[in-house]
């Protein structure tokens, strides 16, 4: 129930009672409520859940994670162990 | 990037796995809070990738699962009445009761409306001002604030014939409420990614360091749980105890500020009963008093008596606690299967007992980098 998925904001709406957006998830489109996310820019992904954005989506920290997984996966390469796999280091 | 498809890629996810395996020199157990999490993890035979050593259980963290079952009982009690409108997201419907589910309820005439949001549901009481519109609101902490601001809006919109059944959870009591037991044998924790999206995860330091065990905030993709996985590992080896975040991409150390501030106003923390578990102090939320008019078991004070007993067969409560495997259950997958639960894990989709059942059939090697 905890599913929450990140989504594109296409616009921002600020005239009613609860700062509202318009979000993309990959091409479905659904209103979403963004009134915790105080900076939200259009373009900007947030991650939402039941109809309310509850965090933006780091783009910087983002790319320093897949950074740290991608280095994950080149050091297969750098130990060698193609052969000598299961050795450990 | 569209933060998805980036943490399911098959090769890098092996590679990661070879890198899990290179660290762990000993017996490991951890546990994974969210059933979101639990979910990934059989869908994708993690399990079975990561060496025979690392011992991943499951926690409590299915709201679905772990709602009392007198709560069912009540909501199905409320929905029964001619003039309400109960409001539920989906996978509530099929919570069966003692005597029956919501759907059933719904099958004789009920009317009930499956809502994506808590929001809607307010909207539908506006366009039903002679109908008393109830929301069956269940959650952790990642779903309270959007339960919270429905009563909010309410209020302030002078809708009055709006209230929700409130059956909010808290994880953190919960992982003390493992810690401290004498039968406990988790040695680390993957923490709810999402929870710790609006709390952050600054509560989490007292626990780990009273309990000496690292917890890793984790997201729910396979790459996620790969990751998480090999932090709350390294820190096991290196005899290290730290909170650390995987989750960097969504989770801030002090969490959504402005939606801890809404749900602090609207609830307070109160004891709660847990499906399968029992009563852990402090667990949950409550209206305050100031909104108490939205509370549904104060405007159908009849519901209040309702109480019910579980089926003496299920083990429920030592599968939430990370103590037996789902099929360690004499009654799994024969007397208890996900069209006739017997308890509460086997309930919902998230649920460790409905999951092993759904994709155990899934050969571990070729699910492990799949696409959704």
């Amino acid at each position: 129930m905890c599913l929450a998925i990140p989504g594109k904001v296409l616009e921002i709406d600020t005239s009613g009672p609860l700062k509202m957006s318009r979000v993309d998830f990959g091409g479905i489109k659904k209103s979403v409520c963004v009134e915790w996310i105080e900076d939200v820019k259009v373009g900007e992904y947030v991650i939402v859940h039941v109809g309310c954005a509850i965090s933006k989506m780091d783009k910087q920290e983002a790319l320093t994670t897949l950074d740290l997984l991608q280095q994950m996966g080149d050091l297969k390469t750098e130990l060698g162990t193609d052969e000598g796999s299961g050795k450990g280091i | 990037m569209r933060f998805i498809d980036e943490y399911r890629d098959q090769a890098l996810a092996q590679q990661y796995v070879e890198r899990i395996k290179q660290i762990t020199t000993r017996e490991w157990t951890l546990m994974e809070i969210c059933g979101g999490q639990t979910h990934t993890i059989v869908k994708y035979g993690i399990e079975s990738l990561l060496p025979e050593t690392i011992n991943l259980v499951h926690g409590p963290g299915c709201p679905v699962c772990v709602t009392p079952l007198e709560m069912i009982d009540k909501a199905i009690a409320i929905a029964s009445k001619s003039d309400v409108i109960f409001t539920s997201f989906g996978d509530m419907l099929r919570v069966p009761g003692s005597t029956q589910d919501l759907l059933s309820v719904k099958a004789a005439g009920g009317d009930i409306r499956m809502v994506y949001s808590p929001l809607d549901a307010v909207k539908i009481a506006q366009q039903n001002p002679s109908k008393t519109v109830v929301f069956f609101a269940v959650g952790f902490e990642t779903t309270a604030p959007a339960n919270a601001l429905s009563v909010w809006q309410a209020k302030q919109s002078g809708v009055r014939n709006y209230s929700i059944l409130c059956s909010h959870v808290l994880v953190p009591p919960a992982i003390e409420a493992i810690l401290s037991s004498s039968s406990n044998r988790v040695q680390g924790f993957l923490a709810a990614g999402h929870v710790c999206a609006v709390m952050g995860y600054e509560e989490y330091l007292p626990l780990a360091e009273k309990y000496r065990v690292p917890i890793v905030v984790t997201g729910f993709e396979p790459l996620d749980i790969l990751h998480g996985t090999y932090m709350a590992i390294k820190q096991l080896e290196e005899g290290r105890v730290e909170v650390e975040n995987q989750y960097s991409r969504a989770v801030r150390r002090e969490g959504n500020i402005p939606a801890q501030k809404l749900m602090r106003q609207v609830f307070e923390v109160t004891d709660r009963h847990w499906r399968g578990i029992g009563e852990i102090p402090s667990s949950g939320f409550r209206l305050r008093d100031e909104f108490s008019d939205f509370d549904a078991e104060k405007v159908f004070a009849d519901v209040a008596t309702i109480t019910v007993q579980e089926s003496p067969d299920c083990i429920a409560g030592l599968v939430l606690q990370g103590l037996r495997k789902p099929y360690e259950c004499s009654v799994f997958g024969t007397k208890c299967t996900p069209e006739h639960p017997l308890g509460a894990p086997m309930v919902s989709t998230e649920g460790a007992c409905a999951a092993y059942i759904r994709y155990k059939h899934v050969p571990s090697a070729s699910a492990a980098g799949g696409r959704a």
